[in-house]
């Protein structure tokens, strides 16, 4: 990285930061509710991948969209996502992005391009892919995101998708979090051969990243949506990753399947934001004091939004039936109209 | 007899068929030394190894096309199918190909599997993990469907299950898997098509199915407190349908409310009722009630998601009008 480089584009390096500290501090607060028994049901971490997210949202646009997995706080919180919301949408809350009826699996940001999390592994691969479609029938040239861990390249759906996207040139970004694991199993028992090379073999350019590198993953990102813009697309990227918490929250016994020194090396040496603050300070772009006040100010944002999404209201009982369908104008319904 | 949870029941059903049949094998996400996320299958690989306890990646009709050729030539595996909702995924293999190959065939080809998979809201985890969608795969001939009310019925009909030559869904209610129940120290099955009645009474039948069993017998715990006795019954499996043992109930109490948590509309309640209505027309005193599940998808806010299932007090006040007249012209 050139000098040069660095002073433009402090201001986007800052807000790197802040977007993975955001997204740790996000989990750390959602931990603590499900193990204060605060938080109906379970949640699935995104700490330790965040510059995957943060890479690849940082650049997008608002307009842009994504499609996101049972492990989504840290794409909605990267996408643009504000804390209330999000911590409200948690716990069941009126005021939650999808008024409490989604819950953590299922939290959408319409206003940021969110078109969901899902809890069905690989169930937003054939959204996303229609997404770029639209896009491209309309004429625009907004860019989908799909996200998707390892265990997901399992499910048929990608390869017929990745099919039609290659065929018509789909402004589509496959971004396949590798995290080494699905649930308790580890990506090589349930991966045969290459994971890039099946993009390929559709004819789709297709990288490998260190998903721990906020700057190389942004890299790679600018370059891809840019390109994916002008009708170029689509492309795969698998970003090399590693989540830092159980498969959910629940999962804490799992010495069986991964090893306590393992999660240390990754979390210790290959920790993504803890690497770009030395960068970030070792560069002059910030002080470790500046870093230090970002994540104090991240940190009283999150326990207002959490203290707010404790007090909020539940939704009415009478929300329950309401969303089922959506409501049709009658006057579009006469012939003629 | 002992008492041991419905897991641990599920467990030894699969332990005992496996040991007593080497064709019968495991197949199933996270199956083998995580024993599934709800630890249903701990031990077994340790026992069967990984020949017979196979894990697969997150390949659903993948593996359950796999099961469907292996029980043609002469495997009888048992699937596991991690949530009930994931049988979207694979209703093609399911519905389209084991559930017709026998026909086709004109009876020479059969596919005797079994797919275990399980239903239930209100663990909080929203739309698409807890549908109780045992209808869906009860509409389609060819295929059977368990629905375990506790640890005995989850033993003596998984049993069962693995022997029959068809293909036999059975879903386990997932909030149940560590209620306790007796189960017999000695080797025992359950027929399928052969209902229990889980209490005797002879003011009212509730018709319960699975997680539904309880709400009864507790709801039927409230009435007996205000002189109403209900009569409990779990028909165990939907297809095969025991329609005798509700009939003659329905006879002897001449009303009737049919419970069970999948949605409401176009759901098992209504076929039940139906048949019911058919046979004992001239013997009930009112319409045969259906209570099933609200017809929204399952929503995640707690407040919401227990609105949505049948509870106990809602069958009793259902069943206080039904005793008392109150729904004879209304429904
Ligand atoms: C179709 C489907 N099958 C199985 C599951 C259960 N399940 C939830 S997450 C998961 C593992 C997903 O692994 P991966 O795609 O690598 O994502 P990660 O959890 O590692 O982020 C499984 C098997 C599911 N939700 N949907
Ligand atoms: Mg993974």
């Amino acid at each position: 990285m050139s000098p040069v480089k660095k002073k433009t584009n402090s201001e986007d390096y800052l807000r790197m930061y802040r977007q993975m500290v955001r997204i740790r501090v996000f989990e750390d607060n959602a931990n603590q509710l499900y193990l204060s028994a605060k938080m109906p049901g379970l949640t699935h971490m995104y700490s330790g991948e965040e510059a995957v997210a943060v890479g690849i949202c940082e650049a997008l646009r608002v307009s842009d969209k994504i499609t996101s997995t049972h492990r989504g706080h840290g794409h909605c919180v990267a996408k643009g996502a504000r804390f209330k919301e999000m911590f409200c949408e948690l716990l069941g809350r009126e005021e939650g992005y999808c008024r409490g009826k989604g819950g953590s699996m299922h939290i959408a940001d319409q206003s940021n391009g969110n078109l969901g999390a899902n809890a069905i592994v690989g169930g937003s691969m054939g959204i996303a892919t229609g997404s770029a479609l639209r896009a491209k029938l309309q004429g625009s040239d907004d860019v989908t995101v799909c996200f998707f861990g390892d265990g997901a390249t399992a499910q048929g759906l990608l390869y017929e998708v990745m099919n039609m996207a290659a065929l018509w040139k789909l402004p589509v970004i496959y971004a396949c979090e590798n995290n080494g694991y699905s649930e308790y199993t580890k990506t090589e028992e349930i991966a045969a051969g290459s994971i890039v090379a099946r993009a390929e073999a559709f004819g789709i350019e297709s990288f490998r990243v260190d998903g721990q590198d906020v700057l190389a993953v942004n890299d790679l990102a600018q370059k891809l949506v840019g390109r994916a813009r002008r009708g170029e697309g689509p492309f795969f990227i698998e970003l090399v990753t590693y989540r830092y918490h159980g498969h959910h929250v629940g999962d804490i016994n799992r010495d069986y399947y991964r090893s306590k020194e393992e999660e240390a090396i990754w979390k210790e040496r290959r920790d993504p934001i803890v690497n770009f603050g030395k960068w970030l300070t070792d560069e002059g772009v910030a002080s470790a004091k500046e870093l230090q006040a970002i994540e104090e100010e991240v940190r009283a944002d999150a326990k207002a939004a959490v203290e707010y999404a404790l007090a909020a209201r539940y939704p009415e009982a009478a929300e329950v039936d309401m969303h089922v369908y959506a409501a049709t104008d009658p006057d579009t319904l006469r012939p003629g109209a | 007899m002992r008492n041991i949870t419905l897991s641990q029941a599920v467990n030894e059903a699969l332990a005992e068929e496996m040991r007593r049949d080497p064709t019968v094998f495991i197949i199933g996400e996270d199956v083998a030394e995580a024993g599934t996320p709800f630890k249903v299958l701990s031990g077994l690989v340790e026992e069967f190894g990984t020949q017979r306890v196979i894990d697969t990646p997150i390949s659903e009709p993948g593996f359950m096309g796999i099961a469907v050729g292996a029980a043609m030539t002469g495997a009888r595996p048992v699937v596991d199918l991690m949530f009930g909702d994931f049988i979207f995924l694979i209703m093609d293999q399911l519905c389209n190909q084991a559930a017709k190959t026998h026909y086709m065939s004109g009876g020479k080809l059969s596919v005797p599997l079994v797919l275990r998979t399980n239903l239930g809201a209100t663990r909080r985890s929203a739309a698409q993990h807890s549908q109780s969608l045992h209808a869906l795969v009860a509409h389609i001939p060819g295929l059977k469907v368990a629905l375990p009310s506790s640890a005995y019925e989850a033993k003596g009909l998984m049993k069962t299950a693995i022997r029959d030559n068809n293909p036999v869904v059975i879903f386990e209610d997932k909030l149940m898997y560590s209620d306790k129940a007796p189960v017999p120290d000695e080797e025992y099955l359950i027929p399928f098509g052969q209902a229990e009645i889980k209490r005797a009474g002879k003011d009212i039948t509730l018709v319960a199915t699975s997680s539904m069993v309880q709400v009864c017998e507790k709801a039927a715990d409230i009435l007996a407190a205000e002189n109403i006795s209900a009569e409990v019954i779990d028909p165990r499996t939907i297809v095969p349908l025991d329609e005798e043992t509700l009939v003659n109930s329905a006879k002897k109490t001449s009303r009737v409310i049919v419970v069970d948590e999948g949605h409401q509309s176009y759901g098992i309640t209504g076929e039940i009722a139906s048949r019911i209505n058919e046979k004992a027309f001239y013997h009930l005193d009112a319409p045969v009630l259906r209570m099933g599940a609200m017809d929204v998808p399952v929503p995640f806010s707690p407040v919401l998601e227990d609105l949505t299932v049948p509870t106990p007090e809602a069958v009793v006040e259902k069943a206080r009008k039904l005793v008392s007249g109150e729904m004879i012209h209304a429904a």
